[in-house]
């Protein structure tokens, strides 16, 4: 790496002083918002532990040092282009200062929190989920000003698209995101996250789900080779509830995503599938963590990954079965693709069963292309970059085609692969 | 059909081949020219998918000597897909499943691509699609499979009909089909010899890789090659198939170690 500045100070200075330039850069706990007291806390807190390096379990193999690189700066919303959103899409665009509310109506059965209820419920699913005191979790809450908090009653037919755009400005895009679904509640929600150039886009959603309710969520965030990802998914489930995410994030240096789960009683179906790319000197990155605290809880996980050139793919999925949470049902499949002999891929389950009565499937493949899929699409006059193309496609689609229908438009894979950007 | 004067399109001098260090072809020896039908017989494990491989172009087989040539041009320095743009087809004894890959795609990728190699006009998916539901009627199969990943979760019998559903839609000049009828009911059977009668013409050939005279009934071979231990044992004609019906493959034995006991033998 080039240092931009003649004086080189000590890394681990250089590091802290990101975080102090930043929170400089924010607006502090002085505001009259919301979020003033959050922003407090987080701050204190951030600046009483270091930046995580590979000396913290969680970030082993996760170099923050593209993260370091960015500007401290809270980046200024700069008009980016996007596909008209898709029949039976309801898009708010997250530009982290304006209301993305602002001049739309929403659909019956959802409103905004706010006042005291916003007070009360903020924070609540972090702490439920034991994501409150990660760093990008303290990141996130030490400058975010704003908070988009809807409560969803009944079943709402357009899907919710939550759209990021920070193309090639610079700086750090915090957004904060809060769910809250009534018992019997359904909705879909979409977030999509796009950069262009050197900037980080830290994303926090707390979803809450009453008895009963379901959430259909897809996350869709292609990246920038200069960009950073950092994006947590807390999911508190109370019985009976049905929670079903799908994700592919790619492209980033540095692409992050830690799904964390609590079935606050057991009796929930949870699912999660997810695709990650990592190419050139690309970082993704999934930690996931799913806790049974009772019985009966399901949990049905896919993680894919593809590593080409000197990318990094990791992958960590926790799953909790403590003694209360007899008859869990837990299967999860790590699926790999290494694309060359140069990238990196670190996948681990991470299961703490303590519950006799269980079943808990897992399993993980690292693989190259098959030779005889190739060959067999080679002998029908395709070539073999053109086979080799199709073959990574039929992997990544897999997971893309249960992504909602509100993603097409942003044409999923092609952005992951970054085909078709200027 | 045979016409002695009809061109050559696929040359086989002496092929040898091994995988890894194992020497599995040792001299095959194959003319076959357009209009011909011919039938490949053996005992499993007798090479004859290594020679529809290494015809084919499978990287894991390596030739040690000998020759193809395909309608007069060296086979063996082409890609695979080259071989396939250029007509030469392979119709697989285990077609290869897919997942993600939709069916309905990989044939108009495939289609375009032998279409660009006769020199024709690619087709977009409208006329592609008027194109495959006209080619399905062929091996009468549903269009549902259209919207399948390739191959996958197919049984095994229509793994075969969608093998011949590419051959119709890639018009080959030499169609290596290796045990395409095995795996298939009756009905399918017929089908499926019905799809090779139709496509077969006096222009290509069809090398047939088999176990069973039933086959034969439907589709007239001009040929009868038996393969052991990576050679042509012996070529004779229809009635070649009937014998082996009927007397199995003892004999082999005793002439396999004939000719090597005489290897300057041509066989
Ligand atoms: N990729 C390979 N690796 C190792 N051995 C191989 C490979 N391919 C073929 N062989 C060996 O070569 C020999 C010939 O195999 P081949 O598949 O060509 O037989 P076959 O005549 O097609 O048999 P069958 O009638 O059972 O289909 C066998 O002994 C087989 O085990
Ligand atoms: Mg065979």
């Amino acid at each position: 790496m080039v240092a931009a500045s003649l004086s080189t100070p000590p890394v681990a200075a250089a590091r802290s002083g990101w975080t102090t330039a930043l929170l400089a850069a924010a607006p502090g706990a002085t505001g009259a918002d919301a979020l003033a007291a959050t922003r407090r806390r987080a701050a204190e807190a951030l600046q009483a532990i270091p930046l995580p390096s590979r000396r913290d379990e969680a970030w082993r193999f996760t170099d923050v040092s593209a993260l370091t690189a960015l500007s401290p700066s809270l980046l200024e919303a700069s008009a980016a282009e996007m596909p008209a959103a898709a029949d039976g899409s309801l898009r708010l665009v997250l530009d982290g200062q304006g209301d993305p509310l602002e001049g739309l109506a929403l659909p019956e059965g959802i409103e905004p929190i706010s006042g005291e209820a916003l007070e009360e419920l903020l924070g609540q699913v972090l702490t439920a989920t034991g994501s409150d005191q990660l760093w990008p979790v303290l990141l996130n809450g030490a400058i975010a000003s704003r908070v988009l908090a809807l409560r969803v009653s009944g079943t709402i037919a357009p899907t919710l698209e939550l759209v990021s755009e920070t193309g090639t400005a610079a700086g750090v895009l915090p957004l904060r995101l809060l769910l809250v679904l009534e018992p019997e509640a359904s909705v879909e929600v979409l977030q999509v996250h796009r950069s262009a150039g050197a900037n980080l886009t830290s994303v926090v959603l707390e979803a809450r789900l009453g008895e009963g309710a379901t959430l259909r969520h897809g996350l869709l965030a292609p990246g920038h080779d200069a960009g950073c990802l950092l994006a947590t998914l807390a999911v508190e489930q109370a019985t009976g509830s049905t929670f079903r995410s799908v994700s592919a994030h790619g492209g980033w240096a540095l692409g992050r995503l830690e799904p964390r789960l609590v079935q606050r009683e057991g009796a929930a179906l949870s699912g999660l599938k997810a695709l990650q790319l990592a190419d050139g000197r690309q970082i993704s990155d999934t930690h996931s963590q799913m806790v049974f605290a009772g019985p009966d809880g399901r949990l049905e996980q896919l993680h894919k990954a593809v590593a080409d050139g000197q990318g990094r793919s990791v992958f960590n999925g926790a799953v909790q079965v403590p003694r209360a949470a007899q008859r869990t049902d837990a299967a999860q499949l790590s699926r790999n693709l290494l694309l060359s002999d140069r990238a990196r891929i670190d996948t681990k389950p991470e299961l703490e069963i303590v519950a006799d009565d269980v079943r808990c499937a897992h399993g993980a493949t690292v693989s190259r292309l098959q030779l005889d899929e190739l060959f067999y699409l080679q002998s029908r006059g395709i070539a073999a970059d053109q086979a080799a193309r199709l073959l990574l496609r039929g992997f990544c689609e897999e997971v893309l085609q249960e992504l909602p229908a509100a993603a097409r438009p942003w044409q999923p894979l092609a952005s992951l692969l970054g085909e078709g950007r200027p | 059909m045979i016409r002695p004067d009809a061109p050559v399109l696929l040359e086989i001098r002496d092929l040898q081949a091994r995988v890894e260090d194992q020497p599995i072809l040792k001299g095959v020896s194959l003319t076959i020219r357009a209009g011909e039908i011919h039938a490949v017989m053996g005992r499993n494990g007798s090479g004859k998918s290594t020679l529809s491989k290494v015809l084919a172009g499978h990287p894991a087989y390596t030739v040690t000597g000998g020759s193809v040539h395909y309608r007069g041009e060296d086979l063996l320095a082409l890609e695979p897909e080259q071989r396939a743009r250029l007509g030469l087809f392979l119709g697989f004894q285990y077609p290869v499943e897919i997942p993600g890959v939709s069916n309905l795609e990989f044939l108009r990728v495939a289609t375009n691509a032998r279409r660009s190699g006769k020199g024709e006009e690619e087709l977009d998916t409208f006329a592609f699609e008027d194109l495959v539901k006209e080619r399905l009627q062929v091996v009468q199969m549903d269009p549902a499979f259209l919207e399948r990943s390739v191959n996958e979760g197919f049984s095994g019998g229509e793994k075969k009909r969608n093998e011949i559903l590419q051959m119709a839609l890639l018009d080959p000049l030499v169609a290596v089909l290796d045990e395409t009828d095995s795996g298939l009911d009756i009905d399918a059977l017929r089908i499926v010899a019905g799809g090779v009668n139709h496509l077969a013409g006096p222009d290509n050939a069809t090398l047939l890789i088999t176990h069973y005279q039933r086959l034969l009934d439907v589709i007239t071979p001009d040929y009868v090659h038996v393969m052991a231990a990576g050679r042509i044992l012996r070529t004779g004609g229809k009635e070649l198939a009937l014998e082996l019906e009927e007397r199995g493959y003892d004999w082999v034995d005793a002439e396999l170690a004939a000719t090597e006991r005489a290897p300057a033998e041509v066989v």
